[in-house]
């Protein structure tokens, strides 16, 4: 869809800003579905939802690695030097690669082979996701100049889905 | 797309007579843009649109014979970015927030009828109405660099006069240290961006008399030989080149000359992120992001960032003695 866009044309004046914010943006949006699902779950019992967390992580996983993949090619032609001047300077880019490193270990143990193999500590592994997303959030909100309202937005979503599975959690203590 | 890697010395603008030679022109349209032709004109004023009659077909509205008559006085060796380009990617919040909606929601903005209201510390105030303003001045055309302080640039074929000529007819007195500037704003009939307070409106700017008497401070009224669209600051803009984007004000309504230093929006709303002088320098980075680079429109990989966007021999003279890393 955003390959046919290059070709065609349609990004736009700056195509490669276009590129890294929409992979940007899906890569949130796929990270908050995968958020949702659990609370979703156990709000309507959509068990069925279940099944589908996985291919939306990895989806989640393939936007942000094409997102750095973007950054890294045309913003600094691999030059690592001004990648890590980067990282290290500019506090949204730390924030972002933070998260995009640490998605990186889950993306790899997403089958179901590994999963066996590492009992409970998959899960424990697999709640760095709350700390993802909140990075992924910031990262956009330090990046925009004045219009806070789309980052603003999915904090808000964010919010909102940590704290339905903190009020299950607290009932769960409760019993 | 043309693509290098690493800086490219772009060498500065060489002003030109009326008579000069014109080479080294490569000017693309958006379905020309692989094809490089080079222009070689003699004599006399001409027109860019005199090569590109179909652009020429646009309205040129009231100062036809202006633009008929330009007189080309800067250009540059860098290829200028397409017309479609310029006038589809813009930073003008009145008319939206994201790149492409000033263009979407350029109607909006109503441009006739329009004055300007001249007032402060000097000796010809009043409201002028546009013809009032731009009757007295020849057009010319200046292609300069433009660059955002959110590191992408282009290169623009302005047309307009020199800003200096336009403030002289008003008298400035000895107290004018300062001349700051307002865009459009009417609280009863807000513009879309309007309706929300990301910037404190009206938009304000704001310049030292030194800067806005300089040569190369142009008052804008055109674009590629034609007249501007509302998307890029209809019917009046300022342009300050060797500034960030934001200090180069546009689709004025008042021009006020002051003791003291003007506020400036952006300074208003981030003030650690955003100076008065707002000078480009690849030496001084924005607080969250890097100015030693920049991504020129129409290009894929990112060039090195020129101190004051290419235009240090003409302007450095101004900041001698400040410290460039303190005013910011």
């Amino acid at each position: 869809m955003l390959i046919a866009g290059v070709f065609r044309g349609e990004l736009g004046a700056n195509p490669v800003e276009t590129l890294t914010h929409e992979t940007g943006q899906w890569g949130l949006r796929f990270l908050l579905i995968t958020l949702s699902i659990t609370p979703l779950r156990r709000l309507f019992r959509w068990n069925r939802l279940f099944s589908y967390r996985r291919m939306f992580g990895l989806f989640c996983f393939f936007y942000i690695f094409l997102h750095f993949l973007i950054y890294l090619v045309f913003d600094h032609y691999f030059d690592l030097r001004s990648i890590i001047e980067d990282i290290i300077e500019r506090p949204y880019i730390t924030v972002g690669f933070s998260g995009f490193v640490l998605l990186i270990p889950l993306a790899i143990t997403s089958f179901n082979a590994i999963q066996r193999k590492m009992g409970r500590t998959w899960t424990k592994l697999h709640r760095l996701v709350y700390l993802i997303a909140i990075l992924g959030v910031i990262h956009f909100w330090w990046l925009v100049k004045a219009d806070i309202l789309e980052p603003l937005i999915y904090g808000m979503i964010l919010t909102l889905l940590l704290a339905i599975r903190f009020y299950y959690y607290r009932k769960r203590k409760a019993r | 797309m043309t693509t290098y890697f690493g800086s490219r010395k772009s060498r500065l603008f060489r002003p030109r007579s009326a008579q000069a030679l014109f080479t080294d022109n490569d000017v693309t349209d958006q379905k020309l843009f692989e094809q490089r032709r080079r222009f070689i004109t003699a004599g006399g004023a001409i027109s860019l649109a005199a090569y590109f009659p179909h652009l020429a077909l646009a309205n040129v509205g009231k100062f036809s014979d202006k633009f008929a008559n330009l007189k080309k006085t800067y250009s540059l060796d860098d290829e200028p970015s397409t017309y479609e380009d310029i006038t589809s990617y813009n930073n003008f919040y009145e008319l939206g927030y994201s790149k492409t909606d000033p263009k979407e929601n350029a109607d909006a903005l109503q441009i006739d009828p329009w004055s300007v209201e001249i007032s402060g510390e000097c000796d010809k105030p009043g409201t002028y109405t546009l013809e009032d303003i731009i009757t007295p001045h020849d057009f010319e055309e200046r292609i300069y660099r433009f660059r955002c302080v959110e590191a992408w640039s282009m290169v623009i074929p302005w047309t307009g006069f020199p800003l200096a000529d336009l403030l002289k007819r008003f008298e400035p007195n000895s107290k004018a240290r300062y001349v700051s500037f307002e865009t459009l704003y009417d609280e009863s009939r807000p513009l879309p961006g309007q309706k929300r307070n990301v910037l404190e409106w009206p938009y304000r700017e704001g310049l030292r008399m030194d800067e806005a008497m300089h040569p190369l401070t142009f008052m804008v009224t055109g674009l590629y030989g034609k007249t501007l669209p509302n998307q890029n600051g209809a019917p009046l803009r300022l342009i300050v080149p060797w500034k960030y984007g934001f200090k180069s004000i546009k689709s004025i309504v008042k021009i006020h000359f002051t003791e003291t230093q003007p506020d400036t929006s952006w300074n208003l709303s981030a003030p650690r992120e955003y100076g008065f002088y707002s000078n480009v320098n690849p030496q001084v980075n924005h607080p969250r992001w890097s100015q030693r680079k920049e991504r020129v429109i129409g290009q894929l990989f990112k060039k090195d960032t020129l101190m004051f966007n290419g235009y240090e021999q003409d302007v450095a003279a101004l900041y001698a003695d400040m410290d460039l890393s303190k005013s910011y």
